[in-house]
């Protein structure tokens, strides 16, 4: 017998949305917050606290851990540079004095904040989850309803554990089809902000959905939310199924016992009632999606490896011809040319958009037993994935390709550790963003999965994984 | 926070569609104190050249726009990263509004809680009043945030604004303060939140 449906059908986003408002004024929601990350890039709010002088209201729902300043290699020596150290030193003495829990430099659970959330269990499904980092969308992939806030929004989630926002509207993305064989969430998302565009979800939050999205494992799903905000989406969630609940049991702040069973119970009703309705729809099928590469200056610049560089000179709209083909100039790169052919400088294998275990042992895969040819740089998202990276030999296959292996953090990604590329040099990265000196001034990013990023390792070119001979 | 009535000030049209935060100001300034101010590093890898001298083709170094106090962008401006320096650079460099066809989310958010009044006008608006501006250098624009009006000579463009951000940004209310008033409302949704959901805490 088929269930009846509810008299008032909703989506998940909005079934979080209406078990968190405390009230409503002139159009604008407080928001309860749940949980609140932290980080060393977060010092903006806790100095504004100060000045205000205000405490934090509710310790035990934020966590901390420095991830955009921390060294990613020699750390055991400190932090050589002044400013960095003392925005690292800072959260220790801001997190201290406000009882939030941190995980610091020398402890295995530091790491990007996107990672360790989910990878403690910090982020579950149905809570209202922020943190002064627009890659906060990331934890969605759990089920929760998580964006990205600024400096001053952070002292207010700290002040008061509450968030005024306006109602988003709700999208949903339907991915059909079977993925091939050996591509990942990376492939899915860049190829689903190809399709919409950098704003084509602004305003919105999104439900991904679809056959393809429930074959992802976790870390698949975690890729995919993670760049919702390059598609200028609030967020993007992903209804939690058994994938989510396997990977949540057992973690350090999973509920046991009784409390997970009422957890479990909860967290079955959120999914999207049937007949629910969306302000937009929009569906992509990834049945025959080839690995994607970016070739501009925005994550929607992207295409399938066996394409060419587009000619901008075709695009109908002024504007938009105008911005692509300043792309181009900054990426010293020819209409035509075919992506395979394109050489690179440096690699950059990481981030909280692929700086997980699965992204590593896929990286592993294409590295063991080749060589690089250009310096490539390999960042585990967090001390534990670092220590079940070396339990696995990674380190060791990584080693042996010339590929350096590195201390957790956010490092290449943005650079703002110091480790950058220089002006004119060309990396593949597994990062998010390919904006005009996002990696260090001058220098151009061309984003990818971490296999396309290993195989441009080994080849020093843009290569279909799937085409490399024998290692 | 600043308040903001109204404002009469030369506007600088800048026309690039997806203008990324990590343009209005790069990453490696990030570190900056608030006290020690943004102004000068903002859009600095695009307004200046490798030696340090300002691009003259940038709109923001023509000595008409010297003053400008409101930007005239593109669509999706502020997209990308949520760092506040963004609108920190925009306001410690002068500015004091931005009109453009649409915004990243986090930077609008981030401009109210500056004093910084964002602007949403129809793409064809914003192009014109870009063109006019293109034209005669230097010309001012007003805004009156009350009657929600942007006006260039016997030009007026309407635009819509959340009442209570606007309330806020005329006052220079501070919302944690707005917040607090509804203390109790908070205690009363956590007491029964934390009742159902034991797990969460
Ligand atoms: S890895 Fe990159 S995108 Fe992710 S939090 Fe760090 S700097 Fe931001």
């Amino acid at each position: 017998m088929a269930d009846a449906l509810p008299a008032h059908p909703r989506t998940i986003i909005d079934k979080i949305w209406d078990s968190h408002v405390i009230t409503e004024q002139n159009g604008e929601t407080l928001l309860y917050v749940d949980r609140h990350l932290l980080h060393d890039g977060s010092f903006h709010a806790f100095d504004g606290l100060k000045a205000e002088g205000r405490r934090v209201l509710r310790p035990a729902q934020a966590l901390a851990t420095p991830d955009h300043y921390v060294p990613t290699t020699g750390r055991r020596h400190g932090i050589p540079v002044a400013d960095y150290r003392n925005l690292v030193e800072g959260l220790v003495a801001n997190t201290a004095a406000s009882g939030i829990t941190h995980f610091g430099m020398d402890d295995p659970r530091q790491g990007i904040v996107h990672i360790v959330g989910p990878e403690q269990g910090f982020t579950q499904p149905g809570i209202v989850l922020v943190c002064g980092d627009s890659h906060t969308s990331t934890h969605g992939a759990l089920g929760a309803l998580a964006f990205g806030i600024g400096a001053s929004e952070v002292k207010h989630v700290l002040a008061t554990q509450s968030i005024w926002q306006r109602r988003p509207k709700t999208m949903r993305i339907a991915v059909e089809g079977r993925l091939p064989e050996g591509l990942g969430g990376k492939d899915v998302i860049l190829a689903i902000i190809g399709q919409i565009s950098a704003a084509g979800a602004s305003g919105h939050a999104v439900e991904y959905c679809g056959p393809a999205i429930r074959a992802l494992s976790m870390e698949g799903r975690l890729t995919v939310c993670n760049m919702s905000i390059e598609a200028g989406a609030r967020a993007g969630l992903i209804a939690p199924d058994d994938t989510t609940f396997a990977y949540l049991a057992g973690r350090p702040y999973a509920p046991v016992g009784k409390a997970w069973d009422a957890a479990l119970a909860h967290w079955r009703s959120l999914p999207t009632d049937a007949g629910a309705t969306y302000d937009r729809s929009v569906t992509i099928d990834v049945s025959g999606l080839a690995p994607m590469v970016t070739w501009g200056t925005s994550p929607e610049d992207a295409a399938p490896i066996d394409g060419r560089v587009p000619d901008p000179s075709a695009i109908a709209d002024a504007a938009r011809r105008e911005s692509k083909i300043r792309a181009l100039e900054y990426m010293g790169l020819k209409p035509g040319t075919p992506l395979s052919e394109i050489e690179v400088d440096r690699v950059f294998i990481g981030s909280c958009t692929n700086g997980r275990i699965e992204d590593l042992r896929v990286a592993a895969a294409i590295a063991r037993g080749r060589k690089a040819r250009v310096p490539t740089l390999v960042v585990p998202g967090s001390g534990l994935v670092r220590q079940q990276a070396e339990a696995e030999g990674l380190d060791r296959i990584f080693a042996d390709a010339g590929f350096e292996w590195r201390e957790p953090g956010c490092s290449m990604c943005l650079g703002t550790n110091g480790d950058t590329i220089a002006a004119g040099m060309r990396a593949a990265s597994t990062s998010n963003r390919n904006f005009e000196g996002r990696q260090g001034k001058g220098g151009r990013t061309h984003l990818m999965s971490p296999a396309m990023a290993a195989a441009a390792a080994v080849t020093g070119r843009f290569t279909d994984f799937r085409r490399l001979g024998p290692s | 926070m600043d308040k903001f009535e109204t404002l009469t000030a030369v506007a600088v049209p800048l026309k690039v569609a997806n203008c990324d935060t990590d343009r209005i100001i790069p990453a490696r300034f990030l570190k900056t104190r608030r006290s020690e101010g943004f102004g000068r590093h903002l859009f600095c890898d695009v307004r200046y050249d490798a030696s340090g001298a300002p691009r003259h083709d940038f709109p923001l170094n023509r000595p008409a726009y010297a003053d400008a106090k409101i930007l005239v962008a593109d669509a999706n401006f502020g997209c990308g990263s949520s760092r506040e320096a963004a609108v920190y650079a925009l306001h410690d460099a002068g500015f004091r509004a931005v009109i453009a066809p649409s915004f990243g989310d986090i930077f609008f958010n981030n401009c109210f809680k500056n004093g910084m009044l964002p602007i949403v006008l129809p793409a064809e608006e914003v192009a014109a009043i870009r063109a006019a501006l293109t034209e005669n250098p230097g010309t001012p624009l007003t805004i009156d945030l009350e009657n929600q009006t942007v006006t260039r000579g016997n030009q007026v463009w309407s635009f819509a604004v959340d009442p209570q951000r606007k309330q806020c940004l005329l006052e220079g209310l501070d919302d944690i303060n707005l917040t607090l008033q509804h203390r109790s409302a908070i205690d009363r949704f956590e007491a029964q939140y934390r009742a159902e959901r034991a797990w969460v805490e």
